[in-house]
């Protein structure tokens, strides 16, 4: 780890301040809240386009349940709705406890959240009653957008301000949320304002490209793995393996993946030449990325036990061995070779499955499943029900990217082969099907989350097991 | 500088988003400023025109009420075509955006899988240079099939029906129903209706191969299961013949 945290051993309660005069608890409590409820709404919707697909849809015919419609919601609920807000309150907990500094304002933190819940909020129904912006992961109504910008320069502006006080080289973490609060702010501005209001056609599509690749890669990978860098070394008691490695995988990530946001519109009318470019930085990006992926398997070296018996570490395990996965088939699939069979399919589908919530709702829900005790000042009511939440969203998501990815196969082959159109439809019926249940698997995962955390809450306060380091050390 | 908050934020905060926005988004918003872009009154073409007033023959009430009669003068009622059918065009592609059709519909044709058999001549930039096109929607999946080749293929007829009650044409269609676009019957459509149909009866218009059927041959996978079908088929009445006679006069053969 770096001399930051070194320090702060070293002089164990000299300077430290405790923790209640960093961490604004409750915002953090309201943050995960909120990003439950919003978790849930895009539920909805997937699970009205599932049935949709498999034509057993019983509000088909109803403007406002419109599975059009609710796609979107399902979307933007995901990145906006939950990881946003689930990434606040991580935020609120994380940047004080590091920079041992609280946030610029408290009551500008309050301001936000309430502000970020309008903005969720009027997304979804704007997107309902039809105002969509037609650029995908930014369906948020052209009206909308100049307030999300907003709000998200008052949130860098928030949290930058306990970072600019650090002396000297800062830890890890704190490289990916300072890139992150500036990408995101310019990701946003990008996508949604110059192929809206500045350029049309190819050149507005790989704006759009960079915009979606950007959005995943510039705003929730980089706070994804500052978060893991900050609570697998806390969680296992010792320093990250490599702090070189540390280095080349924030710095490969931030230079490799802003250049990739063309490989979405492959074969489209955007110059060959840009398009082979964003191919060669996607396959260099997952080399970049198994350093990562190494530098953890090797700070988890020697401690395997933990990944059973700390749940937490097993979820952020869990999510790497994910992201993994989806690197892997992210180098493969980025090329034109299987461009050809898997663009416009399901293989698509499952992929973004696999990375929102296999890997970055995972993690998250494993910070929930390490915050909530700590913030209700209780012991989780059921490990058993942890367990079930676990293996229910981990198992679900298996199954799901599985399925999704052999359909597009399927797709694929059948649209290459000529067959009629409705011939990829038939051949879809088994494998949505199979998504549906696990998708409901998913979702029962996340009732048990909420009874669990409803009966931990309701139960009597208990004594519970300190945070590490009562003085916010790490 | 590699871990410093600068090094951090401007090299790698702003610097590289800066040099990926140059080569990613401004490069090829450069190499394509020749390209003029067109408003939704320079899209309107013969194709259009045609499939526009067409929509005023076969839905005369709907056209009356929604979008209004042309004007008695020849040449006055050809501008009120023009000028309502530029109207429609963005209205359409607002619906179409707003529905969530191009989820499930793409607006690109790629060399490649034998997909200009299907829908029709490969996608060229300058289709895409039009106000209507902000954001593009080339769409990332498919469910059902590209529509950037859709006008003049199917009648404003068959889609003011399948866009009402999918399964009715396309049985099997996973397709939602769109009664909103009607005033409760697939021969009334409403402002919105009307609407996305002049936009889906434009998208391909401009093509020197409009209108685009599918015109492709019957696929080497799909001749083999049709030969196995009817193979089965003769087999299945084949054997409906009593087995017995069929032994015996082989044996009388002999």
């Amino acid at each position: 780890m770096t001399t930051q945290s070194n320090a702060a051993e070293q002089t164990p309660h000299q300077t430290v301040p405790n923790h209640a005069e960093l961490v604004d608890e409750r915002i953090v409590c309201w943050y995960f809240f909120a990003a439950l409820i919003f978790f849930f709404a895009s539920l909805a919707g997937g699970f009205l386009m599932a049935f949709q697909l498999i034509r057993h849809n019983p509000l088909n015919g109803i403007e406002f349940f419109s599975p059009g419609r609710w796609r979107m919601v399902h979307t933007n609920a995901i990145a906006y709705g939950f990881l946003a807000n689930a990434f606040l309150g991580m935020l609120h907990w994380v940047v004080p406890r590091l920079t041992l500094k609280p946030v610029l304002d408290k009551r500008l933190s309050w301001f936000i959240f309430a502000a970020w819940q309008v903005v969720v909020g009027a997304t979804a129904v704007g997107i309902l009653i039809g105002h969509a912006q037609g650029l995908e992961w930014g369906e948020t109504p052209v009206w909308i957008d100049p307030l999300a910008q907003v709000g998200l320069l008052l949130v860098a502006i928030n949290f930058m301000a306990p970072i600019i006080s650090q002396q000297g080289p800062i830890y890890v973490t704190l490289w990916y949320f300072i890139a992150a609060f500036i990408w995101t702010f310019l990701t946003y501005a990008m996508g949604n304002f110059v192929p809206q209001y500045c350029v049309s056609g190819s050149s507005a599509g790989a704006v759009g490209g960079l915009f979606i690749h950007d959005l995943v890669g510039l705003f929730v990978t980089p706070l994804g793995w500052g978060m893991m860098y900050y609570f697998v070394p806390i969680m296992l008691k010792k320093p990250i393996w490599s702090h070189g490695l540390s280095l080349v995988g924030f710095w490969g990530l931030a230079f490799f993946y802003p250049l990739q946001g063309i490989h979405h519109f492959l074969y489209t009318p955007i110059p060959m030449f840009l398009q082979y470019g964003a191919v060669m930085s996607t396959i260099a990006v997952e080399l970049v990325v198994m350093t990562v992926v190494i530098n953890f398997f090797g700070t988890i070296w020697g401690d395997g036990k933990a990944f059973w018996e700390n749940l937490p570490i097993r979820y952020f395990y869990t999510g790497m061995v994910f992201y993994f996965i989806t690197c892997a088939q992210c180098a493969l699939q980025v090329t034109l070779t299987f461009q050809q069979l898997i663009h416009f399919s399901d293989w698509v589908v499952g992929h973004a499955h696999l990375v929102m919530f296999g890997v970055f709702s995972m993690w998250l829900l494993g910070v929930m499943t390490y915050l909530f005790p700590r913030l209700l000042k209780k012991e989780w009511y059921s490990r058993t029900m942890c367990e079930w939440h676990f293996w229910m969203s981990a198992g679900g998501l298996a199954v799901m990217a599985l399925d999704l990815t052999l359909a597009g196969l399927f797709q694929g082959w059948s649209w290459m082969g000529l067959e009629p159109w409705e011939h990829s439809i038939e051949v879809s019926q088994p494998f949505w099907v199979t998504r549906i249940f696990a998708g409901m698997a998913m979702a029962l995962a996340q009732v048990i989350f909420l009874c669990n955390l409803y009966m931990t809450w309701a139960k009597s306060p208990a004594k519970v097991e300190e945070p590490t380091g009562a003085p916010a050390t790490a | 500088m590699f871990e410093s908050k600068s090094g951090v934020l401007f090299i790698a905060g702003l610097l590289f988003f800066a040099i990926a926005f140059l080569s990613n988004a401004v490069l090829p918003a450069l190499m394509y400023q020749h390209l003029e872009e067109k408003t939704a009154e320079q899209l309107v073409n013969a194709n259009l025109r045609y499939q526009f007033e067409d929509l005023a023959q076969r839905f005369p009430e709907s056209f009356k009420e929604h979008i209004g009669t042309p004007p008695e003068e020849e040449e006055k009622a050809a501008e009120w075509y023009d000028e309502q059918c530029a109207d429609m065009l963005r209205l359409g592609r607002d619906i179409y955006v707003g529905e969530g059709c191009w989820h499930c519909h793409s607006q690109f044709v790629r060399p490649v899988s034998n997909e200009s058999e299907r829908f029709g001549p490969v996608a060229r930039s300058e289709e895409y240079q039009n106000e209507l096109q902000r954001p593009v929607l080339f769409g990332t999946r498919r469910v059902g099939p590209d529509l950037s080749r859709e006008s003049g293929r199917r009648s404003s007829d068959w889609h003011a029906v399948h866009f009402f009650k999918p399964t009715d044409l396309s049985p099997g269609s996973p397709m939602p129903e769109y009664p909103w676009f009607f005033d409760g019957d697939p021969a009334k459509p409403n402002r919105r209706g009307l609407a996305l149909l002049t936009y889906v009866q434009w998208l391909g218009s401009w093509l020197d191969s409009y209108p685009y059927y599918e015109d492709y041959e019957e696929s080497a996978i799909a001749q083999l299961e049709r030969r196995a079908d009817d193979e089965a088929r003769e087999a299945a009445t084949a054997g409906d013949e009593p087995e017995g006679e069929k032994a015996n006069e082989e044996l009388t053969d002999e």
